[in-house]
């Protein structure tokens, strides 16, 4: 478990990251919180003949808000969610979803952005991210371009990525304030990896649902909208009957994959429950 | 001052907290060289042709050897001689011809550093044909070689007329369960550093658990005399019956450090622990019972099948044959049969884990007590009343061996401990906490589980105590430690004898040059054998220090009491000398003049041969989410009567501690493997080790109600039953919770097997709406 021979860059600036990684293309990586790749180089599963360490590199870790997005800058670390980090639903549900993120020492060191380019389909950022189809921002010395969430995750482990460009920042649309949010999941300890994960946001008016949004982790190779699912919702009242119908409607959308954790059946049933328990908790809030 | 039964701080404490322990991976010599070992990537294979030739060329790699480079060195043995049938299954320290697991030795890299060694372990390509891989352990028996085939051994315990019983019984009641792959998972890796000294010997570094006998076995493999080999223990961090026994990479070691003539360490990786150490557990079991028509058990009939794995390792068939002795258990049982199949597979070998054959072996018998009741209609406890061996019957004897001795239950209130853990949680608020969550629809379920340990096996064990010309006082001991805290226990003896403070005491263990013999730390039996050895030679001392101050006081012996390290004349405390005053009065000169043996020390060895019985109740107070099959474990109780607790702080802390590798193996750990022989679990994402989120509190009721007539100190061991029961008493309070007896058969209990359970079981429409 030591990792293979690298070579070790650590700019300062963000151009020099970037002329770096224009520089070694495929041989290189990016060095975030190192709590995914490290391990990972450990088992020599990754071998990168270069690493760009990008802690050093200065305001890419800020979290901001405009008027319809908060921008979060690729090193803000996973602790920094625990704590609502803007006002109304949207800290809410990041808060939540930050608490289930590993460990408390993970979470000081590993990054939103480090999530997000990892892609673990059972990861927590990128089922957010897929749930309100944020926007990621990458960089290269070619110039930035913005990709959307539904875009950006390619299946496990991959990303729209390439390997010249640098994650700088995701963006995370505001919700209504009076949005109802729900994040649960299922895993065997605390701080493991979801068997499934779920999320939803839904807006009322005038007692029924406007808007529906279900997002489901670890049931297959990238984070998972369920259409089926927010189309039963959409125009209803909210009930606990029709809850669990937009579970069922949840659970035929997907075709997980197994392990030894949970075989396809078993996270298709976890999929049913936990749907169904998020919307059930976001309007009890 | 009297220390024992006293919870007084461990001494061994203040290095560790302090980050000044010596672990083996902390120490580094000049010129040391890092091996790295080759392991198989495939479950079972010919091996046709390992080329070495591209490691070779590395940078810093001094050599590598294949299993021809070492085919003259003899498998490793068993530490039980005479079990010449279970020869043919025994491991090479690396294989020659043919691999039988996924992570077996093929090849060993010695490399100037570290990084380089496993670069190059990288490098050297093995060709294999592969074979046919057994993982089922009850498929028929496959050839293991051209001798043998893969059952390698039937265990076979009985005693009364099984038949009979069974023939007459009102009823019968039959269970099929079983407990899966898991074992003893340290904090700290295991690692050797052997360097040969000047003058020849060899010095390994590292050692832990039976350093004696591997000193031993490892100079017979090496040819070496046994005086040639010294094993030296420093801090280990944990062992739990899986840490010190003879590996492979041990004899890799020490036979590098004699050809390369240099110093050789090893350190294993977390990746290799999960396949490269003992596995443990693994047994399924057909039993069992002959009810007569007042719901007595007349007779248990058992039949498990052990995967025992690739090889059969230094336990040789130590844990199927506890399964079996143990498996009655506290019930009367007049008739009893058990056969076990010790079976081969391809995958890593099995040894023993902390409460080995009876975690196993109490779940199916518990398993099979709730059976009885369910079928009898009536509650776990009143069954469990009814078949418990009575106080009158103590001592009690079944006509079976176990280890070598013959099993007699030397002392215990079975019946008693039953009704106060009853009480005792009560008492802790667990029954009103049942009742309260149900109240609110909850699906929770209070279990209970019965059991029997073993502790303190024979035949010896030897203490020896010199006081220097300071007062210091030192014992030497061939114990061992692995953290559990040895040397406040035997400082606590001790000091109790010579009324002195635990700090002026120091305590030597694992250091094969210090003592001739020692047996090591297994079975609980540290306390027990080494602490009465203690005892006895403490009071050999004292005798030996009030002859002496006897003569500087110009009193009468029998006059001489030890208050406080000094010795005076009783009544007369003006008239004293210290401890050390009385060592210095018996240099050789001063001995002479009195006509002493010179030296204030003394020694003595306990011989015994029977071991002692602690036992105890398990409880659990469990809820189980019935949409996702999730448990969650409430509150714990674990009842414990130990004859005599040296210090209880520590037995509390092996009971929770204990509890904590119970709950493991019962909700969490599995060594899953894939139907060709890959590991499945080889790192901590799949090895579910239980974090501190997953403890429950333990209440400990620690009880003293029957020491063993035994030794001295009526002291029994501590160290496993906390574990003991743990899956057998979850099992029993999931099924409380699903109100389904018998539903849980499998250890652990996985959501998703506990989920199906959930789905196929019709219950009373206790359903209702979510949360
Ligand atoms: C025991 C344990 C439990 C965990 N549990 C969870 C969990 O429950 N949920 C969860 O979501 N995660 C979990 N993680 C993973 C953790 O959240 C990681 O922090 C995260 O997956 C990666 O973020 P990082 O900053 O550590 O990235 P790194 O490990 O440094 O990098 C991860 C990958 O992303 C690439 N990368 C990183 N940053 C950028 C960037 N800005 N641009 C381009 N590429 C980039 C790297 O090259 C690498 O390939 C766990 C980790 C551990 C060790």
């Amino acid at each position: 478990m030591k990792p293979a021979k690298f070579e070790y860059r650590a700019p300062r600036e963000l151009e020099e990251a970037l002329s770096i990684l224009a520089e070694v293309g495929d041989e290189g990586k990016v060095l975030a919180g190192g709590q995914s790749l490290v391990p990972s180089m450990n088992f020599r599963l990754a071998r990168p003949a270069v690493l760009v360490d990008i802690n050093g590199i200065g305001g890419i870790d800020s979290v901001t808000s405009s008027s319809d997005h908060l921008v979060i800058g690729t090193l803000a670390r996973h602790v920094r969610f625990e704590r609502p980090v803007t006002d109304g639903p949207l800290g809410h549900l990041l808060a939540l979803a930050a608490r289930k993120v590993g460990h408390r020492p993970i979470r000081i060191r590993g990054t939103f952005g480090g999530s997000l380019a990892h892609a673990d389909p059972a990861a927590e950022w990128c089922m957010i991210a897929t749930l309100l189809d944020a926007t990621m921002v990458a960089s290269s010395v070619r110039g930035q371009r913005e990709i959307t969430a539904s875009n950006f995750f390619k299946t496990v482990f991959s990303t729209a990525l390439e390997p010249d460009e640098l994650l700088t920042e995701a963006r995370l649309p505001l919700l209504n304030p009076a949005a109802k949010i729900g994040f649960v999941e299922f895993s065997r300890r605390a701080g493991d990896f979801a068997i499934v994960a779920a999320s939803s946001v839904l807006d009322v008016e005038g007692g029924r649902i406007s808007t529906a949004r279900i997002a489901l982790g670890s049931v297959g190779g990238t984070p998972l909208r369920s259409p089926a699912a927010e189309a039963v919702l959409q125009g209803n009242v909210p009930s606990g009957e029709l809850f669990a119908e937009a579970g069922e409607a949840a659970a035929g959308d997907v075709e997980p994959m197994g392990d030894i954790h949970g075989s396809p059946e078993y996270r298709r049933d976890l999929v049913r429950v936990l749907t169904r328990r998020s919307l059930q908790a976001s309007t009890e809030h | 001052m009297r220390l024992l039964g006293r919870s007084i701080p461990r001494v061994e404490d203040p290095p560790l907290i302090t980050g000044r322990g010596r672990f083996v991976a902390d120490i580094t010599m000049a010129g040391e060289l890092h091996m790295r070992i080759v392991r198989s990537p495939v479950a079972h294979a010919r091996i046709t042709h390992i080329d070495v030739e591209a490691a070779l060329e590395l940078p810093g790699v001094v050599a590598i050897w294949t299993g021809r480079d070492t085919a003259e060195i003899p498998p490793i043995d068993f530490r039980q001689e005479g079990l010449t049938d279970l020869y043919p299954y025994r491991q090479p320290i690396l294989a020659e011809r043919e691999v039988r697991y996924v992570g077996e030795p093929l090849a060993a890299v010695f490399a100037r550093d570290p990084y380089a060694a496993e670069d190059a372990a990288d490098l050297v390509f093995v060709d294999f044909d592969e074979l046919d891989v057994v993982v089922d352990p009850r498929a028929d028996p496959a050839p293991f070689d051209e001798d043998s085939d893969t059952e390698a051994a039937l265990v076979n315990v009985s005693y009364g007329d099984v038949e009979a019983a069974f023939a007459a019984a009102h009823r019968r009641v039959t269970v099929e369960v079983s407990v899966g792959r898991h074992t003893g998972v340290p904090m700290e890796t295991r690692g050797a550093l052997a360097v040969r000294e000047h003058h020849g010997r060899i010095v390994m570094y590292g050692a832990a658990k039976v350093p004696h006998y591997n000193r031993q076995a490892i100079a017979l493999m090496l040819g070496l005399g046994i005086d040639d080999v010294v094993l030296r223990e420093g801090h280990v961090g944990g062992g739990f019956g899986v840490r010190g026994e003879l590996y492979p990479e041990d004899v890799l070691v020490c036979l590098a450090a004699l050809r390369l003539n240099a110093p050789v360490k090893w350190i294993e990786d977390r990746k290799e622990h999960l396949v490269a150490t003992n596995h443990s557990r693994d047994q399924v079991h057909v039993i069992e019972a002959a009810v007569d028509a007042d719901g007595f058990i007349t007779a248990v009939r058992d039949e498990f099948w052990l995967d025992q794995g690739a090889y059969v390792r230094s336990h040789a068939a130590t844990v199927p044959n506890l399964t079996a002795a143990m498996l009655p258990g506290p019930y009367v049982i007049p008739a009893y049969e058990c056969r076990g199949h010790i079976r081969l597979t391809n995958k890593t070998p099995a040894g023993t884990y902390r409460a080995p054959g009876r975690y196993e072996g109490t779940f199916a018998r518990e398993r099979l007590l709730d059976a009885v009741a369910a079928e009898l209609g009536e509650d776990p406890i009143v069954t469990r009343r009814r078949n418990l061996i009575a106080h009158e019957d103590m001592p009690f004897a079944r006509p079976i061996r176990a280890l070598g001795t013959e099993m007699e239950y030397d002392s215990g209130d079975y019946p008693s401990i039953l009704e106060k853990t009853l009480a005792y949680v009560d008492d802790k608020g667990l029954c009103a906490e049942l009742d309260e969550r149900r109240a609110s629809e909850e699906w929770v379920g209070l279990g209970f589980a019965f059991f029997v340990e073993k502790s303190g096996l024979g035949p010896y064990e030897g203490a020896r105590i010199d006081v220097d010309d300071d007062g210091g006082i030192r014992v030497v001991t061939g114990a061992a430690s692995m953290g559990q805290g040895v040397e406040t226990a035997i400082a606590q003896v001790c000091g109790d004898v010579l009324d002195v403070s635990v700090d002026g005491i120091r305590v030597v263990h694992g250091q094969t040059d210090e003592i001739d013999y020692g047996l090591g730390a297994f079975a609980s039996r540290v306390t027990v054998m080494t602490g009465t050895a203690t005892q006895m030679a403490a009071r050999a001392l004292l005798v030996k220090a009030r002859e002496a101050a006897a003569h500087l006081l110009e009193a009468d012996p029998a006059d001489i009491g030890m208050v406080a390290g000094n010795l005076e004349v009783v009544g007369a405390p003006e008239r004293r000398v210290s401890l050390a005053e009385v060592a210095r009065s018996l240099d050789p000169s001063g001995a002479k003049r009195t006509g002493m043996v010179p030296t204030l020390s003394a020694e003595a060895w306990f011989t015994t041969e029977h071991m002692t019985y602690p036992y105890g109740v398990h409880a659990a107070l469990v809820r189980v989410d019935e949409w996702t099959g999730g448990v969650e474990i409430l509150r714990y109780v674990v009842a414990y009567d130990i004859g005599k607790a040296v210090n209880p702080m520590l037995v509390r802390g092996q009971i929770v501690g204990g509890a904590a590798q119970g709950l493991g193996g019962a909700l969490l750990e599995e060594f899953v493997y894939s139907d060709d022989g890959q590991p499945l679990a080889t790192s901590f994402m799949d090895y579910l080790l239980p974090t501190v989120t997953e403890m429950p509190p333990v209440d400990v009721l620690l009880l003293e109600d029957a020491p063993t007539p035994l030794n001295p100190m009526g002291v029994k061991g501590a160290g496993e039953g906390g574990t003991t029961a743990f899956g057998a008493a979850v099992a029993a309070a999931i099924d409380d919770a699903l109100d389904a007896p018998g539903a849980v058969t499998r250890l652990p209990v996985s959501p998703e097997r506990l989920r199906k359970v959930i789905c196929n079981i019709q219950r009373s429409p206790r359903e209702k709406g979510e949360r």
